[in-house]
């Protein structure tokens, strides 16, 4: 099952080079460091277009919407879009966008204005718990997301509110769009913050797709929310994006699309 | 107001399950009956009004009908962003409740006064406004508000208003009502200032000027048949509200106006000034700085009917 899910997470992070490539659009970083986030929960939770009219579905949201590419890619591999889908990313007339807008199945909620996210997720697990609904709600942060007010409101609000089904993870990549996230804000210790205030915490290795899934598998027995704050690298798994920040903005030409595939593998 | 709006959603929570009320830690024993008979509906999100607005989101995503319930301009202003896009590029069926809204918490200062908030919701896509100007209207208005499929702002008041109607009037979002019949000027009320507007016509008529009134609570979307009407058939349109002039109900005409075919009646638009109001003081005072007593309304008209020298 392991094997089967890194091999989901290479052909994603392919996807991902490939349409910041062919569509000349940034956030690469970005969207590499939370491919194994992603591939995780789909695969963990079998999130797939046959379960999507049930109300009573698992949902993921990405609330970092400026990793639009990794969504996309996740749902081309798990069967919500086709590779003619994927070829109309960002451009005129598609309606996948650099940011994802809602209205197509698999894609649960708008995102790209940061600070959005978990406060939908929260709305959506109270509903799943008010209508005995057995729905997991999934949500990705960024770090640097968490510089924005509404995070910490909701931080406070799902505590107080036992929402056990409600599983959020932040990619914490270290990095934001200019700084360094620890250095922008006092961000560290993460994992400790959220303890205090009343989350489960997970602290994983975010590539490491078995830590993942394991801190995926069950709610809180205590009823708390779940928190896995997931140690990522910007730029994983192409050597010369790892860490370096000039890829946040930056689209590889034809040459380096060709050596990162190269080292991403055959998927 | 308020009260009328806690029976009324404690009554129909009981008829639609999927009511949810939330509330930004304000509403102290308002909610008790609420409370009482719904616990698992009812959340204080806590003086989070953004939280509460993509709470409310999630759960219209979920099926559910939240009612957010707060300060206007806390509602508002605080939440804008969330309001926007968490409902508004959503499009979810969120009732959004400002209470107190213009110069209602007057004594409260320029902190509480919301009279711009028409006017910053007003321009965003799927964005439903409605105004009602007395405990019925808020009843009749609120059951629409839930059987409508987009989000809608209900701006409402506090506490004491008059009640104009006396039983819960026929009134959907879009339409407005005409109250008193006249035939030269037309007075335009949008809220709670209906009562001053009523009473400003009847000064008006004292001095000969025949003046209908019509209760315009929806300000998005504009009751268009029944400006094309008013507009072509009478030569003043007057809107009144206790909101400023720019954006509000005033400015909404006037911007529909301006892509008409020149029509017979002029427009002249009363609401608060562009300035914070510094002034301590009740409701009643601010609206006497504001111009916005029935005095001053039918002043101000008077002056406007002068023949220009």
């Amino acid at each position: 099952m392991n094997d089967d899910v890194v091999t989901i997470a290479r052909r994603m992070r392919r996807l991902v080079l490939e349409m910041s490539h062919r569509a000349g659009t940034p956030h690469l970083g970005s969207s590499l460091s939370c491919v194994e986030l992603l591939a995780a929960v789909y695969h963990s939770w079998n999130v797939r277009p046959e379960s999507w009219p049930n109300p009573q579905r698992d949902r993921v949201l990405l609330s970092k919407g400026h990793a639009g590419t990794t969504l996309y890619a996740a749902l081309r591999t798990f069967g919500f879009l086709t590779d003619d889908d994927l070829a109309t990313y960002a451009q005129p007339g598609s309606l996948l966008g650099e940011h994802p807008s809602p209205g197509l199945p698999g894609i649960e909620i708008a995102s790209g204005s940061l600070g959005h996210g978990l406060n939908l997720a929260i709305g959506l697990a109270l509903a799943a718990r008010l209508q005995g609904w057995p729905s997991r709600i999934g949500v990705i942060l960024s770090d640097g997301e968490c510089n924005e007010g509404t995070v910490w409101e909701a931080a406070l609000f799902a505590p107080r509110h036992r929402l056990a089904n409600l599983f959020a993870l932040i990619d914490y990549n270290k990095w934001q769009a200019t700084g360094r996230s620890d250095e922008v804000t006092a961000l560290a210790p993460l994992a400790e913050k959220w303890r205090a205030f009343g989350w489960a915490v997970h602290e994983v290795d975010g590539h490491d797709l078995s830590a993942i899934q394991t801190a995926l598998s069950t709610p809180d027995a205590d009823g708390r929310p779940t928190m896995i704050v997931a140690h990522t690298v910007k730029g994983k798994g192409v050597s010369f994006m790892e860490d370096d920040n000039n890829w946040h903005y930056r689209v590889p030409n034809a040459e380096e699309l060709a050596r990162a595939l190269t080292e991403v593998g055959i998927p | 107001m308020r009260n009328a709006f806690a029976e009324e959603i404690t009554a129909l929570a009981a008829t639609d399950h999927r009511i949810v009320l939330l509330s930004g830690d304000i509403g102290n024993r308002l909610f008790d009956p609420f409370k009482a008979r719904f616990p698992d509906r009812f959340i204080n999100v806590g003086v989070a009004e953004a939280n509460m607005v993509g709470i409310a989101a999630g759960l219209a995503l979920g099926g559910m009908r939240p009612v957010t319930y707060t300060i206007a301009s806390f509602a508002v202003y605080r939440a804008y962003e969330q309001i926007r896009v968490d409902v508004g590029y959503h499009n979810l069926p969120v009732v959004m409740v400002g209470t107190g809204a213009g110069l209602a918490y007057a004594a409260n200062g320029p902190t509480h006064h919301s009279c711009e908030d028409v006017a910053v919701l007003r321009v965003i896509p799927n964005m439903t406004i409605a105004c009602p100007a007395d405990a019925d209207e808020l009843r009749a208005l609120l059951r629409d508000s839930l059987q409508h499929a987009g989000p809608v702002y209900l701006r409402i008041g506090k506490k004491g208003e008059p009640r104009i109607h006396g039983t819960v009037p026929e009134m959907r979002l879009g339409r407005a009502c005409v109250l008193r019949p006249g035939h030269d000027v037309v007075l335009l009320a949008c809220g709670t200032i209906l009562s001053e507007a009523l009473d400003a016509a009847e000064l008006l008529e004292e001095h000969g000027v025949s003046t209908e009134v019509v209760s315009f609570p929806t300000v998005k979307p504009l009751d268009e048949p029944l400006l094309e009407h008013v507009f072509s058939a009478r030569s003043m349109i007057v809107t009144v509200e206790e909101h400023g002039r720019a954006g509000g109900l005033g400015g909404a005409i006037a911007e529909w106006l301006t892509d008409q075919p020149r029509q017979k009646a002029r427009l002249l638009r009363l609401g608060t000034p562009d300035a914070f109001l510094h002034e301590a003081g009740e409701q009643e005072h601010a609206r006497e700085l504001c111009g916005l007593t029935a005095v001053s309304i039918a002043h101000a008209i008077q002056s406007a009917l002068k023949p220009q020298a």
